[in-house]
């Protein structure tokens, strides 16, 4: 099993140093994440796998800048991260679409620097990008959940960031929606080639779609290992490597592979 | 056995015809009613009929009526434009909410009725007192609304919003004031409710005009009871378009999203 950590990428896009995150509620302290350390190279798609309540959340929010760390530092391009910026931006769960804005309105969200011109023309580009044709003036509640989904994405992509942070985007839908979803979510990565933070605690989504999986373990999180997934897209999920690779994770994890 | 309907059962009324009939019904046992009792409890439906006629004639109804929704506008459209802004952001700054939490709860529960004295001092009789009090019944309701309004956010709107780099004047505007506007409805709503009570009372003693104004004034002027209810009457039709208007806003498209999710 490979593992490594340094990205495979030439440049680096994030530095996760020496993080550490401790919450107080109610008077008690709990230590959520211990001594993270991680680089994610540019243009690279990482996967954050571990169980619910691990931190996973709290990470990936940290390296976004809606949370200061306890202790340690994350760098973007570089630069330590102080506060949230459009060059990283989150896609939360469907959940995260404006639902007082059309799917127009909703992409252009974040374009108002721009022309009229510029953003209807950035607005269409996305629009079919992710399949939204002919719902341009529709309200996300005329939406289904897995087209809320690509909305968000596309709402994402239209700021054209260096980087999309994705916290278990598709856990709220159905398993055929959500196969899609990868499918074109990869699709857009292999389009755009932004690097991909993906957080999931679904260990086939981790190895169907991350160049590397970052496995955490229960809380306190540490980073137990870090799975290079050396399979070209697109994958087939029932080679000796794919099960190998999954099979390895599970173990490691600690879950013998039976029902 | 079976559930077939009887030959010969009571047609059917259409279930939108049915409070109307029953409304119907009930004029009619109050006609009966006053008939038989000839005296002065309450005028009959017939009297009241014609006493707004009378209204009519003498070009007062419309006049009372603009007397009192003028007020009203002023009032309560300047407790909107004041409350509500104010109100989100003392609700979005917990160190404002806390410094002003106990001056609201203080002043909240005073009913704008007992501020008739002061208003009446400060502005005299006439529509300035009338619109102060009004202004007073619509803003702390709103203010509060407002403060819930803006806590009940979902925080996932406000972190996609920070993260497309809005500045705090942005995320009122453009995330913060949309994501409240359900909210603020029901809060308009019910506001509104108050202050079409509000000058109703305020018209009895601050000025000499409105339908407030109309009912003590019939009293007092040859006790004639037909225009008292008359007035009543017309308050509460009044009152229900202005619910009707404001009901009307929550089938906004843009406005609508909370009440068709989940
Ligand atoms: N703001 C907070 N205050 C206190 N505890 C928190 C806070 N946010 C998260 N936690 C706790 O930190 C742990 C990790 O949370 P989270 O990062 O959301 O986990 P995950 O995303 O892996 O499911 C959980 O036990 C959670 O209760
Ligand atoms: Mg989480």
């Amino acid at each position: 099993m490979e593992s490594s950590v340094a990205a495979s990428a030439t440049r680096i896009a994030v530095q996760v140093e020496d993080v550490g995150m401790i919450f107080t509620r109610d008077g008690k302290q709990t230590l959520v994440l211990d001594n993270i350390n991680l680089e994610v190279g540019e243009g690279e798609f990482v996967c954050l796998l571990g169980p619910s309540g691990c931190g996973k959340s709290t990470l990936l929010n940290i390296m976004a800048g809606f949370l200061s760390p306890t202790s340690g530092t994350v760098r973007v391009g570089g630069e330590v991260v102080q506060g949230p910026d459009p060059r990283r931006i989150v896609v939360f769960q469907e959940r995260g679409v404006f639902p007082w804005l059309t799917v127009e309105e909703n992409i252009g969200f974040g374009l108002a620097a721009l022309d009229r011109k510029e953003r209807q023309h950035r607005i269409n580009h996305y629009v079919g990008m992710v399949g939204l044709k002919g719902f341009e003036n529709s309200y996300p509640s005329d939406l289904s959940g897995g087209m809320k989904q690509r909305l968000e994405v596309a709402r994402a992509l239209a700021v054209n960031p260096d980087m999309l942070l994705l916290d278990e985007p598709f856990g709220a839908l159905d398993s055929i929606t959500r196969l899609t979803m990868r499918r074109e979510l990869l699709r857009i990565w292999e389009a755009e080639r932004k690097t991909i933070l993906f957080v999931t605690h679904d260990i086939d989504e981790a190895v169907q779609l991350a160049d590397r999986v970052v496995v955490m373990s229960a809380r306190p999180a540490t980073i137990q290992q870090i799975v290079t997934i050396d399979i070209p897209h697109p994958r087939d999920l029932s080679s000796p490597r794919y099960l190998e690779l999954r099979d390895g994770i599970f173990q490691q994890i600690g879950l013998a592979h039976h029902v | 056995m079976s559930f077939e309907e009887k030959p010969g059962a009571v047609i059917k009324v259409p279930v939108w015809l049915r409070p109307w009939l029953l409304l119907a019904v009930l004029l009619v046992l109050w006609q009966i009613a006053i008939q038989r009792h000839p005296g002065q409890l309450l005028p009959g439906p017939w009297g009241v009929v014609g006493g707004i006629a009378d209204l009519l004639r003498h070009g007062l109804l419309l006049k009372y009526v603009v007397a009192s929704l003028f007020r009203v506008t002023w009032g309560f459209g300047l407790a909107v434009i004041l409350a509500v802004p104010l109100g989100m952001v003392i609700g979005w700054y917990t160190r404002a909410e806390m410094a002003l939490n106990p001056i609201i709860q203080i002043l909240r529960p005073i009913s704008p009725l007992a501020w008739i004295p002061i208003a009446i001092l400060w502005f005299g009789v006439g529509d300035l007192s009338a619109i102060f009090l009004i202004f007073l019944g619509s803003f702390f309701p709103l203010l509060l609304t407002a403060m819930n309004a803006v806590r009940g956010v979902p925080a996932v709107y406000v972190n996609a919003g920070r993260n497309f780099g809005l500045r705090p004047i942005d995320l009122f505007v453009r995330i913060l004031y949309p994501a409240a506007v359900p909210q603020l409805i029901i809060g308009l709503r019910i506001t509104l409710g108050i202050a079409w009570l509000v000058v109703v009372a305020a018209e009895m003693i601050a000025v000499n005009s409105g339908l407030g104004f109309l009912i003590v004034d019939a009293r007092n002027a040859g006790n004639r009871y037909d225009l008292v209810v008359a007035g009543m009457v017309i308050i509460g039709l009044i009152g229900l378009l202005l619910d009707w208007g404001i009901r009307s806003l929550e089938r906004v498209k843009s406005f609508r999203w909370s009440y068709s999710e989940e």
